[in-house]
C-alpha cells in the first residue's frame, strides 16, 4: 500500500503501437475509476517515470501492472523483468504481449533484412549510410541504446504472466469489466481468475458469436473482401470465399468485424484448446475448398497467397513454430 | 553436412490401409530405413496440422503423411480432408523456410507393403540431402547465445 492508502498500479509498453493504451483511454468515465482505487505510480504515456523509481520500490509493492508489447530489445526485456518483480499480478494485456502480433510477424526475417529494410530500401532516403549502433564513444564515455533480440518474444516466454488479455487491441468494454472485476477483489466482493487465465475474453470461438448463419457450403474460389462486388449479408463469409480467421479465434470482440462485413483477422487470438491458430485455420479453409483434385485444389489456394501473413498474423511468435527460419538459421553461433 | 546425419522422419499412418502396408512390410521382411517413426491414427482425416507442426518443432527433420487411396477411405472421404490441409500445409511451412520435400503424402493400400517401403526410402533419401532441420530448443535460446548476437548487422551498420 502506498502513502494514500490506495493499491498501487503500472502500466508499460514494450514493442507495439500504443492501440492498447488509447484502448484504456478509450473506456472514458472508467478511466477515474483506475485513478479513485489505484495510485498509479508507473505509466510512461500518461505521466513522467523513471525506471529508477521502479528499481527503488520494494518487490511485490505494485498490485496491478498491465504490460502490453513484445519483447523486441534488451531494454523490452529488462522492464519485463523488473516489473515482474516488483508486481504482484503481470498481465499480458493485449495481442503484443499475449501472442506477438503484428510485430512478431518480423520472425520471418533475419536481422539484417529487418535492417536493410529499415535503412537501406528504396523507399528510405538515407544517402550517408546512417544506421543506428548499439554503442557509440562520445567524449562524455560511451552511450547505449538497446540491443534488438533475433526475434519477438511475447511475455510470458520472459517472465511468469499471471493473466492474458487477449485482443488487438482489447476492447474496451472487456477493459472496463476486467477493471471492475480487480476493484472488487481489492474490496474482497470477489475472487481472482485461476492463475493463467485469459481475462477479458469469452472461452468459444468468433463464429460461435457470429450473427451470419452457415449453410455448409463449399467453395471454388478465394476472394479478397475488396474484390467482390456484392457481400451477402446473411451468410457467413467464409461459405463466400472470403478467408475469415472466425473458426480459430477466441470470441469476446462480439464479432465486430464480420458483423460489418469485413472477415475476421483473428485479433483476440487462439481460441481455447487450439495450440496452433494456423494449424486450426488450415483445417477450417481445407474443408470449404470444394475439390478433391490436387491440380484443382491447387489452383483454390492461389487465393491465399500469403498462408503466413492469412493464419499467424498475431499468432507467430506463439506459434508451435514462433518464427521462420530467417530469424534463426544465419546465426552461426546457433549451428550445431 | 556429415555423411553420417541420419534424419528422423515422423510418419503418420492410417489403421486400414497404411498402417497394414508398412506391417506387411515387416511381415514379408521388405526393409526400409529406421529413420521412420510411425504413429497409428484411425484415418489420414485424424490428421491435424498442430501434429506436423509439433513434430518439426520437436526436432523432426521431415513428416510422412500416408492414408488410404482416393477413394478407398474407410470414412468415406476424410483423406480427400487430408489432401486439401496437406496442400495448403505445405505452402505454409514453405513460407516459414521449412522446404517443401520435408513433408510428404504417400497413399497407400494394404496391400502395398513393398511401394511403401520404398516411398520410406525415397523419402529418407530426399531428408538426407535437405540436411538437418534444427528447429531451435528456444529454451534458454535467448539467455545463452543472445551476447552473440544483438549486434546490429554489419552490412548495415557500415
Ligand atoms: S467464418 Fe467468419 S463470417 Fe463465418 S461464421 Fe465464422 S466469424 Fe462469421
Ligand atoms: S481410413 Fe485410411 S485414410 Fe481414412
Amino acid at each position: 500500500m502506498s502513502i494514500n492508502g490506495k493499491p498501487k498500479f503500472a502500466m508499460y509498453w514494450a514493442a507495439s503501437c500504443g492501440g492498447c493504451e488509447i484502448a484504456v483511454l478509450n473506456t472514458h468515465e472508467k478511466i477515474l475509476d483506475i485513478d479513485t482505487n489505484f495510485e498509479v505510480v508507473f505509466w510512461p504515456i500518461a505521466m513522467d517515470a523513471k525506471y529508477n523509481d521502479v528499481k527503488a520500490m520494494e518487490d511485490k509493492s505494485i498490485l496491478l501492472t498491465l504490460f502490453n508489447g513484445g519483447i523486441r530489445n534488451t531494454e523490452n526485456e529488462e522492464v519485463a523483468n523488473l516489473l515482474r518483480r516488483k508486481s504482484q499480478i503481470l498481465v499480458a494485456f493485449g495481442s503484443c504481449a499475449s501472442e506477438g502480433c503484428i510485430p512478431g510477424l518480423a520472425n520471418l526475417s533475419s536481422l539484417s533484412d529487418i535492417f536493410n529494410a529499415s535503412y537501406q530500401s528504396a523507399s528510405t532516403v538515407n544517402p550517408d549510410n546512417v544506421a543506428p549502433k548499439t554503442s557509440v564513444s562520445v567524449p562524455e564515455g560511451e552511450i547505449h541504446i538497446p540491443a534488438m533480440f533475433p526475434a519477438l518474444r511475447p511475455l510470458d516466454q520472459v517472465v511468469s504472466v499471471d493473466y492474458y488479455m487477449p485482443g488487438c487491441p482489447p476492447e474496451s468494454h472487456q477493459i472496463s469489466r476486467v477493471i471492475d472485476l480487480v476493484i472488487k477483489v481489492i474490496s474482497k466482493e470477489a475472487d481472482l481468475p485461476p492463475i493463467g487465465s485469459v481475462i477479458g475474453a469469452g472461452e468459444s470461438t468468433v463464429c460461435d458469436e457470429c450473427p451470419r448463419h452457415r449453410d455448409v457450403k463449399t467453395i471454388k474460389q478465394f476472394v479478397r473482401v475488396q474484390d467482390i462486388d456484392k457481400i451477402n449479408a446473411d451468410l457467413c463469409l467464409l461459405e463466400q470465399g472470403i478467408p475469415c480467421n472466425g473458426p480459430a479465434s477466441r470470441s469476446g470482440c462480439g464479432a465486430l468485424c464480420p458483423k460489418s462485413g469485413a472477415q475476421c483477422i483473428g485479433c483476440y487470438g487462439p481460441a481455447e484448446g487450439v495450440l496452433d491458430f494456423g494449424a486450426r485455420m488450415i483445417t477450417a479453409l481445407a474443408s470449404v475448398i470444394e475439390s478433391n483434385e490436387p491440380s484443382e485444389i491447387e489452383r483454390i489456394l492461389e487465393g491465399i497467397p500469403d498462408p503466413v501473413g492469412q493464419f499467424y498474423r498475431f499468432n507467430l511468435a506463439n506459434s508451435l513454430l514462433r518464427t521462420g527460419t530467417a530469424a534463426w538459421r544465419n546465426n552461426a553461433s546457433l549451428k550445431e | 553436412m556429415s555423411d553420417a546425419f541420419e534424419p528422423i522422419i515422423i510418419g503418420f499412418t492410417c489403421n486400414w490401409c497404411s498402417y497394414r502396408a508398412a506391417d506387411l512390410a515387416g511381415t514379408a521382411r521388405v526393409k526400409y530405413p529406421a529413420n521412420i517413426r510411425l504413429i497409428r491414427l484411425m484415418c489420414s482425416g485424424r490428421i491435424d496440422p498442430t501434429f506436423v507442426l509439433k513434430a518439426f518443432a520437436s526436432g523432426a527433420d521431415g513428416v510422412l503423411i500416408t492414408g488410404c487411396h482416393p477413394g478407398e477411405c474407410h470414412y468415406i472421404e476424410q483423406n480427400y480432408k487430408a489432401l486439401r490441409r496437406y496442400l495448403l500445409l505445405k505452402r505454409s511451412l514453405t513460407q516459414l523456410g521449412i522446404e517443401a520435400g520435408r513433408v510428404k503424402l504417400v497413399w497407400a493400400s494394404a496391400a502395398e507393403g513393398v511401394r511403401l517401403a520404398d516411398e520410406i526410402t525415397k523419402m529418407v533419401e530426399q531428408v538426407k540431402t535437405l540436411g538437418p532441420l534444427n528447429w531451435p530448443k528456444w529454451e534458454g535460446f535467448f539467455d545463452d547465445e543472445i551476447h552473440s548476437l544483438v549486434e546490429i548487422p554489419e552490412e548495415v551498420s557500415a
